[in-house]
């Protein structure tokens, strides 16, 4: 049952994510040179990477549980400003600017679960909305509260340690909390009765909630996790730059896209793997910092990306049909 | 005779100023086949809806169990034993057969924050279950639903409920969109599930089907039970024209032979 059999691993969700993961480095390795996999060369990918798939994740989760969540673009500046102004401009302990831009998270994340399963106006708008106000929230306050839309902050030791220290000069701390909340999102999602339900929602609502899972719920701790994910990344910026700027953060919506859908999941819900989308992740990362290794103008990187998101969602609609078809005939045979 | 697990006395329904049910009686009893026929619109879904707890009657009394009973949920009717499986419904394309027969109730394994689902117990008990309804293609617990026909998907479901403890078991057109195989299918394990006791309302308008399984036969006309016998009262023509709203629709035939016959081969224009 468990041997490695190379149509199973075709099978998995992760399946395309793997593939176009071992492609991308392949490509970038022979046009790029080794320098790529270099500690100074790998750590500016995994930077992005570590910072990306911690949002990535959640908006993984709730594509597969058929909703989405574009406000983060607006919650990772949220966030490093939340610890900016109350820590750096209001000089308050730095863990009371911390927990504000968790706090931050957790009140934007509750207001879109609830609208999404109060007025079931589908969450792209509802977020789409959010993610604008969010945006008017943060310029608005900045401006209000300290005149400007940067604002400086020094965090003391423990905080630039835990969140925004280089390790070995080049890898961001961040990058062990990416792989730390990979692991727990794993285990939750493929190893406990919570994912199940998760997938079963993506899969036909309406059945999941006759089976007695709670849906309504499920859905707000989900964009919860999304909102609080995004301001935690903007709080660990902060901490690292030692400053805040209300723009940015934009460009993460369509990162995180693009990397949840090349790591396999479905668009419409109830098929994808954490695993996939960790791999995506890292594969959008490499093609993204990956063109500075290589000859290439860099403009082209957007060329690449969008190729391989084509390339990756043709992939992997083949492998869920091989998926989907898959019957075991030699087991027959055995018995 | 024993008392009926789910009884409905003088049921009416209405939405609004619209009359849905008028004076529903209907008795089933268990280990037996009640077949609720009629045309689209004639309340069969607001009928099921109001035994499964969804609806509650505007008049009149649903009994259980020989006792009235008023469920203020759907969850309420499923917990007391009455499973609603819809058209493909309590499947998910994209899951594995175990994980999907246990949505909700996975099995665990482990300890306090690291209990982890059980695939292997899941997948075993899921296969057998299905195994023991005589769907023997069913044989590995990790194929995802989307692969099963729909047969196998409707079968599955009722296995399900049947697993989960359900007691009356209402089966909302399972065979509406199957071919004559996968139909038979689904039909042998409606009588399975009455052989094992099971109280089962089977909506359907396909009237073949029907009488196959059926033990009791209930034809709704615009909201009212138009006629209610049991098996052998009544032939396969008489229930067709009861269903068509008492047209006789087996006469149809001879009546567009006729036209056609008097029109140079056009068919009759449709009435209304």
């Amino acid at each position: 049952m468990n041997n490695l059999d190379f149509g199973n691993i075709l099978r998995r969700p992760e399946a395309g994510a793997l593939l176009g993961l071992l492609a991308v480095l392949i490509f970038f390795v022979v046009f790029g040179g080794i320098d790529f996999l270099k500690p100074a060369g790998t750590a500016s990918w995994l930077n992005v990477a570590a910072n990306l798939g911690i949002v990535a994740l959640p908006i993984g989760l709730l594509m597969i549980a058929g909703e989405l969540d574009i406000s983060i673009g607006a919650m990772i500046p949220a966030g490093s400003m939340t610890v900016a102004i109350l820590s750096g401009h209001y000089e308050l302990p730095i863990w009371i600017g911390m927990l504000g831009s968790i706090a931050v998270g957790i009140c934007v994340g509750i207001i879109n679960g609830l609208l999404v399963v109060r007025t079931a106006v589908p969450s792209l708008i509802v977020t789409l909305g959010m993610l604008f106000a969010v945006q008017g929230l943060t310029l608005g306050f900045s401006v209000l509260l300290t005149g400007t839309t940067s604002v400086a902050l020094s965090a003391p030791d423990w905080a630039k340690f835990l969140f925004g220290q280089f390790i070995a000069n080049s890898f961001q701390v961040i990058i062990l909390w990416w792989l730390a909340i990979t692991a727990i999102y794993v285990f939750f999602i493929h190893y406990s009765p919570f994912g199940n339900w998760i997938f079963a929602m993506g899969g036909d609502k309406v059945s999941a909630r006759n089976a007695g899972i709670p849906t309504d719920r499920l859905t707000i701790i989900l964009f919860v996790l999304s909102a609080t994910s995004a301001s935690f990344v903007g709080m660990c910026q902060a901490i690292l730059f030692n400053s805040a700027q209300v723009s940015g953060g934009m460009i993460f919506i369509f990162n995180c896209i693009i990397s949840v859908v090349v790591g396999g999941v479905l668009l419409t819900g109830g098929f994808g793997s954490i695993i996939g989308i960790f791999f995506g992740t890292i594969t959008f990362a490499i093609v993204n910092q990956g063109i500075y290794f290589t000859d290439f103008d860099r403009n082209w990187s957007s060329l690449i990306i969008g190729i391989m998101l084509l390339l990756a969602v043709l992939m992997n609609n083949t492998f869920r049909k091989m998926a989907l078809n898959y019957s075991p005939k030699k087991k027959k045979g055995a018995e | 005779m024993a008392t009926p697990i789910i009884e409905l006395e003088n049921v009416d329904k209405s939405f609004g100023p619209i009359d849905v049910l008028h004076n529903i009686n209907l008795r089933v009893h268990a280990g037996e086949v009640l077949c609720l026929l009629g045309d689209n619109g004639a309340g069969k879904s607001t009928l099921i809806k109001t035994l499964a707890g969804v609806h509650k009657p505007t008049s009149g009394t649903v009994k259980f169990d020989g006792k009235p009973v008023e469920f203020s949920s759907p969850k309420e009717a499923q917990e007391m034993g009455i499973a609603t499986v819809h058209q493909f419904g309590g499947t998910f394309p994209l899951m594995s057969i175990g994980r999907s027969f246990f949505v909700g109730v996975e099995p665990t394994k482990g300890w306090g924050p690291f209990k982890r689902y059980d695939r292997k117990k899941a997948n075993e008990i899921a296969v057998k279950a299905v195994q023991d309804f005589g769907i023997t293609r069913i044989d590995d617990g990790d194929r995802l639903i989307g692969g099963l026909s729909g047969g196998e998907r409707q079968s599955l479901a009722i296995a399900r409920a049947v697993h989960f403890g359900a007691r009356v078991l209402i089966l909302d057109e399972p065979t509406a969109a199957l071919g004559v195989k996968q139909a038979s299918h689904v039909l042998r394990i409606v009588l399975e599930a009455r052989k094992r006791g099971l109280a089962v309302i089977f909506i359907t308008h396909q009237v073949m089907h029907a009488m196959t399984v059926g033990d009791h036969f209930g034809v709704l006309i615009k909201g009212a039970l138009a006629a209610d016998f049991r098996k052998g009262e009544k032939s396969r023509e008489e229930i067709t024209d009861l269903m068509a709203g008492g047209e006789a629709l087996a006469d149809l035939g001879e009546e567009v032979e006729e036209y056609m016959a008097s029109h140079d081969g056009h068919a009759p224009p449709a009435k209304h």
